[in-house]
């Protein structure tokens, strides 16, 4: 067999496969953790009847879905209608394929001999990040057709409130994301994780401004609680799928996963030194090496999809102009001006990336304290009015 | 259940429940014998149509006074109205409004004015601008079949400025006749009245969106009168008169289906 | 529709503002079916983009002709019917009724079916204001509250199990008085439960309180002003979140709430932010009243809990209103009475219904998000709206 049929061809198709197969995997127990998460957060149970503790929820409710009704609305744009999950489901796969998830890995085969390959699903493309983030923006267009198509007014008005927030969000992501860009001096996801190594620090610590940019953008993009205004569904029923049932609704569902796991892999990539352990260059922190690359990226990445869930316990959603203000009005100049901080930072090189983390989470550490220490906070009160009535209309 | 029902205080056309302190008997219910059921209706006059009137409307004693009802036993003799004409907000009122007191009584400590329709209005403006009943708090319709005028629109008010004081109108509205509308004076009575106009058929002069508000709007009837029959009526010939025509909706052949009032 | 919102378009003429770069406003059918209407109200808007032109609230879907009902059933049978209205405030229509019965019948109720009376109140006040803080959450998106509220509830809803046998459509009132006594322990743990019951509002209003975008979505939504709120008729924390210290409980006393201390919370703003410190505020107060209670039923284990009643109850003829605070606000039932076994006329003034119609007036300029919130302000119950 030919090397490179074994290279272009059967590697990428298997890593492929299994990355597609994993990844719908992954989006589906998510969903029982999501329940059991949020479950745990308000004191109540969960799902715990189907198989141990409840832990094959997902899969009846993958049955479930599957078996359902596909009900199209009758005046709807049928194609359109039947298409959009799928121009959904799409790009949130497809950008797998430069998400890299551990450093390179041998593998001896049968017949074949030792191969050498990086955990990719499909390879370190040196514009990663930029086809990551135009791949990902395709996905609105499903959401706008998906609301468009079924003509209903609740899913239109979803559909546009989608368009309008993901190309907001868009930009301060940009901003984010080209913040450890210049920390990196690559575009290659790789690449970045490798820089962090050289600087012996977490983007996360001189980008700590663009993190937080980057993930509340993230949250944004991926149409969660406190931003989840295109499905608001005490104010527009379900949102851009409205008119959706069985499993192209589930496969609206599999996508918003699917992206969370995508957005969380890349704060992980771009922040988080990717696979690599804390401190990847303190020595007397090797035994840390004991866990593999692939585990320690596993471990950040739930770390981010758990603060995802503990959103969604927590917070009420913000309104859509709200919404619309945060995003033109704060995260964009803020993330515009960290961009120059960042820039001068990384002039100066790797001392300069650890100055600028240092000085950043002294700051944040000292806020962190600081709202901690300060009084509390009266309570909400209203005035009281004691015994006679006192005010007349 | 049926119990007979007795006289609903029999009427004096123009005011009703005229104060009339003399009238001892007339609000002593009659109670013509608990025996009721079978007997009262033979009383009643031509518009009940007959059967066993569970509503407890019918069987309204003979308009003019009461003299027959026979021996008014004084068991519920209760509270008795009494006439409150002398009372400040009633001269006040009579005053402001000339001819807009046609009564005053008051009873279990309410104070109730009789208001002409045609002064209601005025009457409204009045109380509201110069005695401070801003706020109205309720507004509706009472069914007196047999009576003349056959409905009374009661309104009942609240000043806060008079510590808590309140006051009840009520103004006697013949059958197709217009009451006027005080939405003009409290926004309140909007939907308050959309009721009466739903429920009783009482149409409001003025009112800005007088629809149904209850009832659906192809609803036909209106089912607080009490020849409403309690168990409903076909609504179902109004919306689809090919499937269910008049007096054929569901339940129209059921032989066990009364006819009430 | 042309005149958009009956009446307020006579009074209040709507600002005709040209629709943003001139396109159609867009009519969009809120309800009857949808998640945030607390039912089946339904309001049909009209829109501009998201930008509420106009707002026209349509109820009756959830119309049972109750009180075609009430002239058909003996004053007895009548206080079950009463439960069904506000549902998940069963005992302070139980309350309007009878208080309504016993004006005209002269009837004087025993101090100590006073105090069970008033308790019962004040629980459903607290189950009630629980449950709208619950949905009201819900609405705007905090999905959390629903739960530690409805632990609190769950306990109420036990201790109205425990009294008379039905969590929700209590019948727990008589007319002159009260089915039955109070069963053994009761009291204690009626009373244990409010103790603890300020703590977990703490914990509610950790949550909600000082949370950037409840406030953010809520402070400045949906204001009607004390003058406004008069002119409609709006009572209850809607109007005391405006400023006017009003509560039935003080103004018109009934029972023993004379003898009871507590104080009535004002907002100041009038806004969706002021209504929401009002009712938690009313929940401490709630809790201080039925402590009150607690204690008085505590010393005073003995008692008449009916008054004297006739067998047959057939108040004399005439007419009387009596009303009660209620959760939503003033609920007053208006009796006309022939001298029969039957009330001739029986008329509710409920407060969700009367709250209702000023929301054309408090929704418009505000966004679609926004009519979610102010919908939830109002505390509205459909059962009780459309009777």
């Amino acid at each position: 067999m030919s090397q490179s049929l074994l290279y272009n061809v059967l590697i990428p198709v298997t890593k492929a496969v299994v990355c597609f197969l994993v990844v719908a995997l992954v989006a589906g127990v998510l969903t029982l953790i999501e329940r059991r998460v949020l479950a745990a957060l308000q004191i109540r149970k969960g799902p715990n009847r189907v198989g141990w503790n409840g832990a094959l929820q997902w899969l009846a409710d993958v049955v479930k879905l599957i078996t359902k009704e596909d009900h199209v609305p009758s005046k709807a744009e049928k194609v359109v209608h039947l298409l959009a999950p799928l121009l959904v489901m799409a790009p949130a796969l497809t950008v797998f394929a430069v998400l890299p998830f551990g450093p390179d890995f041998s593998v001896t085969l049968p017949w074949i001999g030792k191969v050498t390959t990086p955990v990719h699903a499909a390879a370190d493309v040196n514009v990663a990040l930029l086809l990551l983030l135009a791949v990902s923006s395709i996905g609105v267009y499903g959401i706008i057709l998906g609301g468009w198509g079924s003509n209903s007014k609740y899913a239109l008005v979803g559909g546009l409130r989608s368009a309008a927030q993901l190309i907001s969000y868009e930009v301060p992501m940009g901003f984010a994301v080209v913040a450890a860009i210049l920390m990196a001096n690559s575009l290659s996801l790789v690449a970045i994780i490798e820089a962090q190594r050289k600087a012996g620090v977490w983007f996360v610590f001189p980008g700590l401004i663009a993190f937080f940019c980057y993930f509340v953008s993230g949250v944004a993009e991926t149409n969660r609680i406190p931003f989840d205004l295109p499905e608001a569904e005490s104010e527009l029923v379900a949102g851009f799928h409205t008119e959706y049932s069985g499993f192209r609704w589930a496969i609206f569902f599999l996508s918003e996963y699917a992206n969370m796991i995508v957005i969380s892999t890349v704060a992980t990539t771009l922040f988080f030194g990717g696979w690599l352990r804390p401190f990847p260059n303190v020595a007397w922190l090797g035994f840390l090496d004991v866990v593999p690359p692939m585990a320690w990226l596993l471990l950040k990445v739930c770390l981010f999809l758990f603060v995802y869930i503990w959103f969604r316990g927590t917070f009420p959603r913000y309104r859509f102009d709200q919404l619309m203000a945060l995003g033109w009005k704060a995260l964009l100049p803020i993330s515009l001006g960290n961009l120059v901080l960042v820039a001068f930072a990384a002039l100066w090189g790797a001392a300069g990336l650890r100055v600028l983390g240092a000085v950043l989470t002294v700051a944040f550490a000292g806020g962190l304290l600081w709202a901690r220490l300060r009084p509390a906070r009266p309570r909400g009160t209203t005035s009281m009015a004691g015994r006679p009535a006192e005010v007349r209309v | 259940m049926t119990d007979e029902t007795n006289d609903t205080k029999p009427p004096v056309p123009p005011e009703p429940q005229a104060p009339a302190p003399d009238a001892a008997a007339k609000p002593a219910p009659a109670r013509p014998a608990a025996a009721a059921e079978g007997a009262p209706a033979a009383p009643a006059p031509a518009g009940v149509t007959g059967a066993t009137g569970n509503t407890g409307a019918a069987a309204a004693a003979p308009k003019p006074a009461a003299p027959k009802p026979p021996a008014a036993p004084p068991k519920p003799a209760g509270p008795k109205p009494t006439d409150a004409s002398d009372k400040p907000l009633v001269k006040a009122l009579a005053e402001a409004v000339p001819g807009a007191v046609a009564a005053a009584s008051e009873f279990v400590g309410e104070l109730t004015i009789d208001v002409p329709p045609e002064k209601l209005v005025d009457a409204c403006r009045h109380l509201c601008a110069r005695e401070s009943f801003t706020y109205l708090v309720d507004l509706t319709a009472v069914d007196w079949k047999e009576r003349k005028p056959r409905f009374d629109v009661v309104l009942w008010l609240h000043s806060f400025a008079r510590g808590n004081e309140r006051v009840r109108l009520r103004v006697a509205v013949g059958e197709g006749e217009s009451c006027p509308s005080v939405t003009g004076v409290w926004p309140a009575a909007n939907w308050l009245e959309r009721e009466v106009f739903d429920l009783y058929g009482v149409p409001f002069g003025g009112h800005p969106d007088l629809r149904r508000i209850l009832t659906w709007d192809g609803f036909q009837g209106h089912p607080l009168r009490k020849d409403f029959p309690v168990e409903g009526i076909d609504t179902g010939a109004a919306i689809y008169p090919e499937a269910y025509p008049e007096g054929g909706g569901p339940g129209g052949k059921d032989p066990n289906r009364k006819v009430l009032s | 529709m042309s005149e958009g919102t009956p009446g307020t378009a006579a009074l209040v003429p709507p600002p005709e503002e040209p629709t943003l770069l001139g396109l159609h406003e867009m009519e969009l059918n809120f309800g009857p079916q949808h998640p945030a209407t607390h039912g089946v109200l339904r309001v049909v808007l009209k829109v501009d983009g998201e930008r509420i032109v106009s707002a026209r609230p349509d109820v009756g879907y959830l119309h049972r002709g109750t009180e075609k009902l009430f002239e058909t059933e003996t004053y007895p049978m009548v206080i079950p019917h009463t439960d069904r209205m506000d549902y998940v405030a069963a005992a302070t229509n139980n309350h309007a009724y009878c208080l309504a019965v016993e004006k005209i019948l002269g009837v004087e109720v025993p101090k100590r079916a006073q105090y069970i009376r008033v308790l019962l109140d004040e629980m459903q006040r607290v189950s009630s204001h629980l449950l709208w803080l619950a949905t009201a959450a819900i609405d705007l998106g905090a999905i959390t509250p629903f739960f530690y509220t409805f632990r609190e509830r769950e306990v109420i809803l036990d201790l109205f199990e425990e009294y008379c046998g039905a969590r929700l459509t209590l019948n727990c009132m008589r007319i002159g008085g009260l089915p039955v006594d109070l069963t053994p322990g009761w009291v204690e743990r009626t009373q244990a439960f409010f103790e603890t019951l300020e703590a977990k509002i703490d914990e509610y209003e950790d949550l909600l309180t000082e949370n950037r975008i409840w406030k953010e979505r809520t402070v400045g939504i949906g204001v009607l002003a004390a003058d406004r709120c008069v002119a409609w008729g709006v009572t209850g924390p809607v109007l005391r979140a405006a400023g006017v210290a009003w509560d039935v409980r003080r103004a018109l006393p009934y029972e023993c709430y004379p003898e009871l201390e507590f104080d009535i919370p004002v907002g100041k703003n009038a806004d969706t932010y002021d209504r929401y410190l009002v009712r938690v505020a009313e929940l401490r107060q709630s809790r201080r009243i039925a402590l009150q209670c607690c204690d008085w039923l505590a010393k005073n284990p003995e008692g008449e809990i009916r008054g004297k009643v006739p067998r047959v109850i057939k108040p004399a003829a005439g007419m009387a209103y009596a009303s009660v605070e209620a959760p939503k606000g003033e609920l007053g039932f208006f009796l006309v009475s022939s001298g029969a076994n039957k009330p001739y006329r029986l008329h509710v003034r409920a407060p969700s219904f009367v709250n209702l119609q000023s929301l054309p007036e408090m929704i418009r300029g505000h966004l679609v998000s926004d009519l979610v919130a102010v919908i939830g302000t109002y505390d509205i119950v459909l059962g009780e709206v459309d009777r």
